[in-house]
């Protein structure tokens, strides 16, 4: 008899305590970014397809499909394959070379007097960041410019370059103080 | 009298202006070469209006305020630019920046200076010629003046900082004791254009030749200078309005939305220069300190090599560094080739006897000493352990930004911890992300309107297809409706051998006029 | 220095904890007098044994020996935990003590300032929970026991466990006041009868009441040098004080008074240096007080209703746990972010 009582209340507080975690699973459920937004949001959105896949967006839904491993971003660097791993819960792997290397970030720049017109390079840019019409001269606009560097293959004359941005006092940064404490050795 | 709202924390640390405060302001000789900045304010810089070669009488617009946090830089006395180019310029980090170098030919050639009629002006007007003559905050902070002076409907106080707490500092003394009757009466230009309730001067009471000099030039008008103590930081803007007033400002937030603004006592004479006068902001009072023979005051114009001032106050041979701004939130100068800017209130050299080498860091021990001296209220061993830890979210949270760097935290910190040190690195850090995450929005939404507009063209074209196809009586064909920038798309489509081969023509003169010009280049050097 | 502030005020670590152990030297000395040299040799052990561990461990870390060796923080932890142990302890107690203090509490989480649990009363929990018998065995203050031991008896003790010829250790210790009151109750005697015995005196032990007068002294220099926030002491002693008198007005005939309590154990010493240790307590204003009044409240419920000798110990590594939690609910509102003001 007791054994059928304890059997019951055991079951009556699992009940309860089931419905209790279900209404506050609808009640307080927080919207969440699907998975592919919050990738997306770390990648760099450079467009590059360094990836292998045809943008950031294509290559954050397939790591959410576990096509793609982490470490396939040269822009996001090292930095963004920390940030992925923490998202994601995974181990942080050095990327991956297959890829291409991290580099400082540069912009294209084209050489106005080689330009022919031809508007391959504005075909090109994913951000549509390459200004010109046909048989006119083209340029880019360096703030909008992601330094993917898609411009540079097509350009039948090689007048684009890649110019790095250098350091100036706006963006400058203080670097990470170094204690003075050493390890002896 | 009024009372005073005393503010949490703050530290003695020694004052070291009797060195300094003892002589007259002195004008230093011109230099050779003037390397004036064109960034010498919060904002953007301006934008060179003058070449090399070109002829600048002194006074003139040598570059030109853009965008919205901006002010225009003037030509220093009159002479020939050199060139407009990267220089070095007075910034921790030691490197360059669009200056305009000058060389000035002595004669102090004047542009024709005109009185501002600024009492029947309309608001904007004043605000506009204030910017154009480049008038900025010159307590440190150098901030565009129009803009603190802006949206001002009434204030309730308008605080007049004379406080000078920093160690070393007696540049705004001596311009208080020797200049006080333009400070009154560029206080009254302010007031009348905040409309004001009223004003406060508020003065350290280390300075009482100052103290008299201000109530006597302000004696008459109904203005009260106030004797606050002395306790560094009590000339923070925030820190001072918070004792005169009452009020705290927090990051973030306008001072003249609460009622109350704070101008340096710099500040207020250079403005009454601009609107009185017609002078832009040419010079500066700086004080010239530490390791050095004469150590005093001096106005120098804007773009002074600082090397020039450093000679001029004769520096010791045990000399180790420079220090530009004060001791407390000053940096090393990377070079003295730098030309002095509108921030520039004090050089100090350094030797070992006057700043000894910092001891060792030892680990924090959570004393809470540090959260004792911070004027911002925060608990800076929190944030010193974010930062450490790269936690910036969780440092935001706890108000990093709040942090105004005052260093009094570092000062007093029993294990010689450079706290602001991680809270400069922390701050840049999250700028530097800031930046690239608005970047990356701003290339996401691109791709994405880029990728709206092929599809968009492919369905067009694909319905124009299906509509040419169908046996119905054909339609009139469609202009095709495209932008100026999508238009080369189409007649660049890979399969028009015609076009394929005109590319390939141009190729070809690109590829020749290339090498020709690789030619002459070479020709170019070799004569 | 490459970066501002390039002026720093001269007081560096080591004086603060060299003000510390400066700030313990009264009551020392007072215990000394009223107990024997007993407690000194219990200093000299713990403080080489923590200087040697220091070392070790330092050297293991790869961290530099000067700097940390110098900076005293070790040995305000060694002196701390001598005056917890029994004066008349035996040698390896106090070593033990110290070694776990020093190597598991403080360098196994890090070192200097990385330590969750207050060092000293980890080496003191320790010590209590593996030898309760010995931890409770205290010698009774001069003059109060059947016999007395001579400096040299006292040392000879303390490292060989051997009494003079014909003296049992029965004869010279006693059991604390706190203890004698425990059992006393237990045993179903009025709290007035008790408190009359020769081992009580005016407020708390005979003899051990001077003792507490000395950390008073030590602690009220050590906020006067502005290195104690008032806080800490203030609601640990004042929380204790409150709990003693409800139960006391509730029931006298079972519960001391406020006055008994904070004069007897280790109140007072942990009211000015162990509920103080700044590396385990909260920082904010509100915190430091919560905190302290909990570990007060803590510890007169352990000493009346637990079963150890004293509570401070185990109250304050209790608290240690929610310091973090404490300091996360009680973070002070910052300028120009206040609530209720017009800002």
């Amino acid at each position: 008899m007791s054994v059928l009582l304890a059997l019951c209340v055991m079951a009556g507080l699992a009940l309860l305590l089931g419905a209790v975690l279900g209404f506050a699973a609808i009640r307080f459920r927080v919207e969440d970014d699907p998975l592919v937004d919050k990738i997306d949001a770390i990648l760099p959105q450079t467009q590059c397809a360094q990836c292998g896949y045809p943008g950031c967006r294509p290559y954050a839904t397939a790591i959410t499909n576990d096509e793609a491993d982490i470490n396939q971003c040269p822009p996001g660097g090292e930095d963004g394959i920390r940030q992925l791993a923490d998202l994601l819960g995974r181990e942080f792997k050095p990327l991956n070379a297959a890829n291409g290397v991290e580099k400082p970030k540069r912009v294209a720049v084209i050489d106005e007097q080689l330009c022919i017109g031809c508007t391959l390079c504005i075909q090109a840019c994913p951000v549509d960041a390459i200004v010109g019409a046909a048989k006119h001269m083209h340029t880019v606009i360096a703030s909008e410019c992601t330094g993917c560097e898609l411009c540079i293959a097509p350009c039948p004359v090689d007048c684009i370059d890649m110019a790095p941005l250098g350091d100036t006092p706006a963006s400058w940064k203080w670097r990470y103080p170094v204690a003075m404490l050493k390890v002896v050795s | 009298m009024s009372r005073l709202h005393a503010f949490h924390g703050g530290i003695h640390p020694p004052e070291h202006k009797a060195e300094s405060n003892g002589a007259r302001i002195v004008q230093v000789p011109l230099p050779p070469q003037l390397v004036v900045a064109l960034n010498q304010h919060i904002g953007h810089g301006a934008k060179p209006v003058v070449a090399a070669g070109d002829r600048v009488a002194k006074g003139q617009m040598i570059g030109r305020a853009e965008g919205r946090v901006s002010a225009a830089v003037h030509a220093p006395t009159s002479g020939r630019v050199l060139a407009v180019e990267p220089r070095v310029v007075a910034h921790p980090s030691g490197l360059a920046e669009l200056c305009v170098v000058i060389e000035p030919d002595g004669e102090e050639r004047w542009i024709e200076r005109q009185r501002f009629d600024w009492r029947n002006a309309d608001g904007p007007a004043v605000l506009d010629h204030l910017r154009d003559l480049g008038v900025v905050g010159l307590g440190g902070a150098v901030f565009p003046s129009h803009l603190k002076l802006a949206g001002a409907r009434t204030l309730d106080t308008l605080v007049i900082n004379g406080a000078e707490c920093e160690p070393y500092i007696t540049c705004d003394d001596r311009l208080m004791r020797e200049r006080a009757d333009e400070i009154g009466a560029g206080i009254a230009i302010v007031r009348q254009l905040m409309n004001a309730r009223q004003v406060k001067v508020g003065i350290e009471d280390n300075k009482p030749e100052a103290i008299e000099a201000m109530r006597l030039a302000c004696g008459g008008q109904d203005i009260e200078v106030v004797v606050v103590p002395t306790l560094y930081p009590s000339g923070g803007a925030k820190q001072l309005t918070r004792l005169l007033t009452g009020r705290e400002v927090p990051a973030g937030v306008r001072a003249t939305d609460l009622g109350v603004q704070c101008f340096n006592v710099g500040t207020v004479q250079a403005l009454y220069r601009a609107l009185e006068h017609g002078e832009p902001l040419l010079s500066r009072i700086v004080t010239l300190t530490g390791a050095v023979a004469r150590p005093g005051n001096v106005e120098a114009l804007l773009g002074t090599p600082l090397s020039h001032l450093m000679a001029f106050a004769g520096v010791a041979a045990d000399v180790t560094g420079h220090v530009y701004g004060g001791p407390m939130m000053g940096f090393v100068l990377p070079s003295l080739e730098a030309g002095l800017t509108k921030s520039g209130n004090c050089i100090i050299a350094r030797n070992a006897e006057l700043f000894p080498p910092a001891p060792p860091e030892m680990p924090c021990i959570r004393c809470g000493t540090c959260a004792e001296a911070c004027p911002a209220e925060l608990q800076p061993m929190d944030l010193y352990w974010f930062a450490r830890a790269r936690q910036f979210g969780r440092a935001q949270e706890r108000h990093l930004f709040d942090c105004i760097e005052c260093g009094a935290c570092a000062y007093v910190c029993p294990s010689n911890i450079r706290l602001v040190d991680y809270f400069r690195y922390a701050k840049s850090e999250i700028w530097a992300a800031e930046k690239s995450r608005d970047a990356a929005t701003l290339a996401r939404r691109r791709h994405e309107a880029r990728q709206a507009r092929q599809e968009r063209d492919k369905r067009e074209r694909a319905e124009r297809l299906a509509a040419r196809t169908t046996p119905r009586p054909a339609p009139p064909p469609l202009p095709e409706q495209v932008t100026p920038q999508e238009a080369p798309a189409a007649p660049a489509a890979p399969t028009d051998d015609d076009k394929q081969a005109r590319i390939a023509a141009a190729m070809a003169r690109a590829a020749a006029r290339r090498a020709g010009q690789a030619g002459k280049g070479e020709g170019g050097d070799g004569a | 220095m490459r970066t501002s502030p390039f002026l720093v005020q001269p007081t560096p670590l080591q004086i603060v904890m060299l003000k510390v152990a400066g700030a313990l030297l009264p009551g020392i000395a007072l215990y000394a007098w009223t107990f024997g040299i007993g407690v000194l040799v219990q200093i000299a052990l713990a403080s080489v044994t923590a200087l040697a561990v220091e070392a070790g461990c330092l050297k293991l870390r790869g961290r530099p020996l000067q700097p940390f060796l110098s900076d005293g923080s070790a040995l305000v932890t060694a002196w701390l935990l001598a005056l917890a142990v029994p004066p008349l302890a035996p040698w390896w107690m106090v070593v033990l003590a110290t070694a776990v203090a020093i190597g598991l509490a403080k360098h196994l989480y890090g070192g200097l300032g990385q330590n969750t649990f207050n060092p000293a009363m980890v080496g003191f929990a320790v010590l209590i929970v593996s030898f309760p018998a010995q931890m409770s065995r205290w010698a009774a203050p001069l003059g109060l026991g059947m016999a007395e031991l001579g400096g040299l008896a006292q040392l000879g003790w303390i490292f060989t466990g051997q009494l003079p010829a014909g003296l049992a250790f029965d004869a010279i210790a006693s059991a604390t006041p706190l203890d004698t009151v425990r059992t006393a109750l237990g045993q179903g005697q009025p709290l007035a009868q008790i408190l009359a015995a020769p081992i009580f005196g005016d407020v708390g032990g005979t003899g051990s009441e001077w003792i507490v007068l000395g950390w008073l002294v030590g602690g009220v220099f050590l906020w006067q040098q502005k290195l104690i926030p008032w806080q800490l002491p203030v609601g640990y002693l004042g929380a204790l004080a409150l709990t003693a008198s409800a139960f006391h007005l509730a029931d006298p005939a079972h519960y001391a008074g406020p006055g008994f309590h904070l004069a007897t154990g280790a109140a007072m010493l942990g009211a000015f240096f162990i509920v103080t240790d700044p590396v385990t307590a909260p920082t904010t204003p509100w915190g430091r007080l919560l905190y302290a009044a909990l570990a007060g409240v803590l510890t007169y419920l352990i000493r009346v209703f637990g079963s150890y000798p004293d509570g401070v110990a185990f109250a304050v590594l209790i608290m240690n746990i929610a310091t973090p939690l404490i300091d996360q609910l009680t973070q002070p509102a910052v300028f120009g972010r206040k609530r209720g003001k017009a800002a």
